[in-house]
């Protein structure tokens, strides 16, 4: 037999074809993530502080002249931009996060009080940068601290997000890209066509996980390639062990993708399933915050979410440089899930 | 001769509440080298009957050996020396016509070339279309070109023409009369008794699950006891059933229920020559007004009607 005839080669081939045929599937899966990324990254870029608005009081206790006066010392310090105006309007202006930071002049020491939102950190700031200003103002013998600015790549957002971009894209490409796609053969009653001959079913679902992998190759390189150019994130660690996480995440996602389509008969069914899997997982596996920012209690469960354990293990390669030894368990994490997924989706799966 | 397929008691049964019984015990012999219909209404369980026969779904019980095998002993076996066309398989719509023969080419041992399965049923001016491009004839074309690649020796048909304007159907029935002409065997349903007739060596007409008639077109027209068919309608009810039993050379009678005030009557007759003037003569003596007359050779559309009392396509049977 020529290899000309080889089933995987061609159900492979099949995959590919259609795929790239459809201008609407290439945008979803190339132009989207990339599109995310590129805005999420513009967004979230770090600035340096401009500006920290202040307002202060005129109809506090201690007057309008000692309102002025302090006016004039916080202006010592350039990041600071003061407001004069009454209580009232001022207080509003905090509510509608336009200020920090009021400052009302008191009679009592020291002098003034604060009035500010504990839940925002722009708030915190402005307090303590107004309580540095006035106090060093009141004592001059304490001289500001030699600062040295870093930056470094690896540390800012977009280095965080990337990593939880690159994950998240193996997750909706394994579901989407495998689960989609056997229902809809189903619903067009193509799997029961490919039944009916002498196709090998191992064969079918490997070219489903074969097509899948060079799509996200693809996928991710492109992704890669943008957030060099634009943002300037590389890759610190060893490619090869980074090759081997994407190869690993993208074949444990494909296994869930297979045992969310196994049954599924309609694709808002499929649909459904795939929303209910991915939406958790986008919100608490550290795709654009970290997971940690959840109670302890639930962290458990958080860890043992695949998605967790994948963007843990890109975080780990991408930006601390890490190598194989880094992968230990992201890789026990997926491939409990990979295996687990897939053996149970051969046992449940409906061909027809 | 020997046997293709060989079925013995088939019953289908689908739980459920109730439950739906598709296949009642149906029995076949399809000989190598014969088209062989099965026909009936929509539901009467031609489609349960071969995807059972396609080993695509399971029988509730009974026999069923396909080209001298079983699928439980040798479903691989079957599967390399059978093709098979669905009712409605959607095949992708953007890959060529070649792209697709060939996917299923490759996943037989042996068969023909791709291009050859092409040319088999005409479309090597659409090899490098996309399906999404072809009409609906070429479609069902392309769909019996992927049931041919692997060069079978026994074809199956679901409903291959339906839907289909008649110079496509014409074109199909060709495809089928070649293949069939290489030697092979075909198995078709359909509800056209046109198509049957056409292209059928033997039928059996399926009913609510069971077979109730069987034999080539030409014995089932005369076992309703005549070739010809004289239909009539009167503006009131006519003569008595035995009246019109008694004309010279009339095997059966049948009324129709009135419609918008018509009365319709199918009498199948051996020698219309002579039924006919004793129809009139006794029309006269009654009060009924003729509205219309037919005489007509009859079809295998009369078999089922007679031995069924309901018409094929307004069938109320959704056995299944």
């Amino acid at each position: 037999m020529t290899a000309k005839y080889s089933a995987i080669t061609q159900l492979t081939l099949a995959r590919l074809r259609e795929f790239y045929r459809e201008p609407a599937a290439v945008f979803w899966v190339y132009g989207f993530p990339l599109l995310l990324a590129l805005g999420l990254g513009i967004a979230f870029r770090d600035r340096p502080v401009e500006s920290i608005p202040i307002d202060v009081a005129t109809d506090g206790p201690a007057g309008y002249y000692k309102a002025e006066e302090y006016a004039v010392l916080l202006r010592a310090d350039p990041r600071l931009k003061l407001t004069l105006l009454d209580g009232a309007a001022a207080k509003e202006r905090l509510r509608t996060g336009k200020t920090g930071l009021v400052l009302t002049p008191t009679a009592a020491a020291p002098g003034w009080e604060f009035l500010i939102d504990p839940n925002r950190p722009d708030s915190v700031l402005a307090q303590s940068a107004a309580d540095s200003t006035l106090l060093r103002a009141a004592n001059p013998a304490l001289a500001a601290a030699a600062t040295v600015e870093s930056n470094e790549v690896g540390g800012r957002y977009i280095d965080f997000l990337l990593p939880g971009l690159i994950g998240a894209n193996l997750m909706g490409g394994g579901l989407f890209g495998v689960g989609f796609n056997i229902v809809d053969m189903r619903v067009r009653k193509l799997l029961k066509r490919f039944l009916a001959t002498p196709m090998s079913r191992r064969d079918f679902l490997l070219s489903l996980l074969i097509s899948r992998l060079l799509f996200t190759v693809v996928e991710i390189a492109i992704l890669l390639a943008a957030a060099r150019l634009f943002f300037d994130v590389s890759v610190r660690g060893n490619w090869f062990a980074l090759g081997g996480l994407v190869v690993l995440g993208g074949a444990a996602f494909a296994g869930i993708g297979l045992l969310v389509a196994s049954r599924a008969r309609t694709i808002e069914t499929v649909s459904g399933l795939m929303n209910m899997v991915m939406l958790p997982m986008y919100v608490t596996s550290g795709v654009f915050f970290p997971a940690d920012r959840f109670p302890d209690a639930v962290q458990p469960v958080l860890q043992a979410l695949p998605l967790t354990a994948l963007n843990a293990g890109l975080r780990a390669v991408i930006n601390d440089g890490g190598s194989w030894s880094a992968l230990g368990y992201p890789a026990v994490i997926l491939t409990a899930w990979g295996v687990g997924c897939f053996a149970l989706a051969l046992r449940v799966f409906r061909w027809q | 001769m020997s046997d293709a397929i060989r079925v013995r008691d088939l019953v289908k049964t689908y739980p459920g509440r109730p439950a739906v019984e598709a296949v009642r015990g149906i029995a076949l012999d399809v000989r190598v080298g014969e088209c062989f219909g099965l026909l009936g209404p929509n539901g009467a369980g031609k489609t349960t009957t071969l995807e059972i026969l396609e080993g695509l779904t399971d029988p509730t019980a009974g026999e069923v050996e396909v080209l001298g095998r079983t699928w439980r002993r040798d479903p691989a076996g079957i599967r390399e020396r059978i093709g098979i066309s669905l009712q409605e398989t959607r095949l992708a719509d953007k890959l060529t016509v070649r792209e697709t023969v060939t996917l299923f080419r490759s996943f037989y041992a042996d068969g023909l070339d791709p291009d050859a399965a092409i040319a088999l049923v005409t479309l090597q001016e659409k090899a490098r279309a996309h399906v999404v491009k072809l009409s609906g004839g070429q479609r069902q074309r392309l769909a019996v070109a992927c049931a041919l690649v692997g060069d079978p020796e026994l074809l199956f048909l679901d409903e291959p023409t339906t839907g289909l304007d008649p110079q496509s159907r014409r074109q199909l029935w060709d495809v089928i009369n070649d293949y069939k002409s290489r030697g092979r065997t075909v198995m078709l349903t359909t509800h056209y008794m046109d198509e049957a007739e056409r292209l059928c060596d033997r039928v059996a007409i399926v009913d609510h699950g069971t077979v109730i008639a069987s034999g080539t077109p030409a014995e089932l027209i005369l076992q309703i006891g005549g070739e010809h068919i004289i239909d009539f309608t009167l503006d009131r009810p006519g003569p008595p059933a035995d009246a019109l039993h008694a004309l010279p050379t009339v095997r059966t009678v049948r009324a129709d229920p009135p419609r918008d005030g018509v009365h319709g009557y199918s009498l199948s007759v051996a020698e219309p020559h002579r039924a006919l003037p004793a129809l009139l003569a006794l029309l006269q003596s009654s009060a009924a007004q003729l509205a219309g007359l037919t005489t007509r050779t009859a079809t295998l559309e009369d078999v089922f009607v007679t031995l069924t009392g309901h018409g094929l396509r307004d069938a109320e049977g959704t056995a299944s």
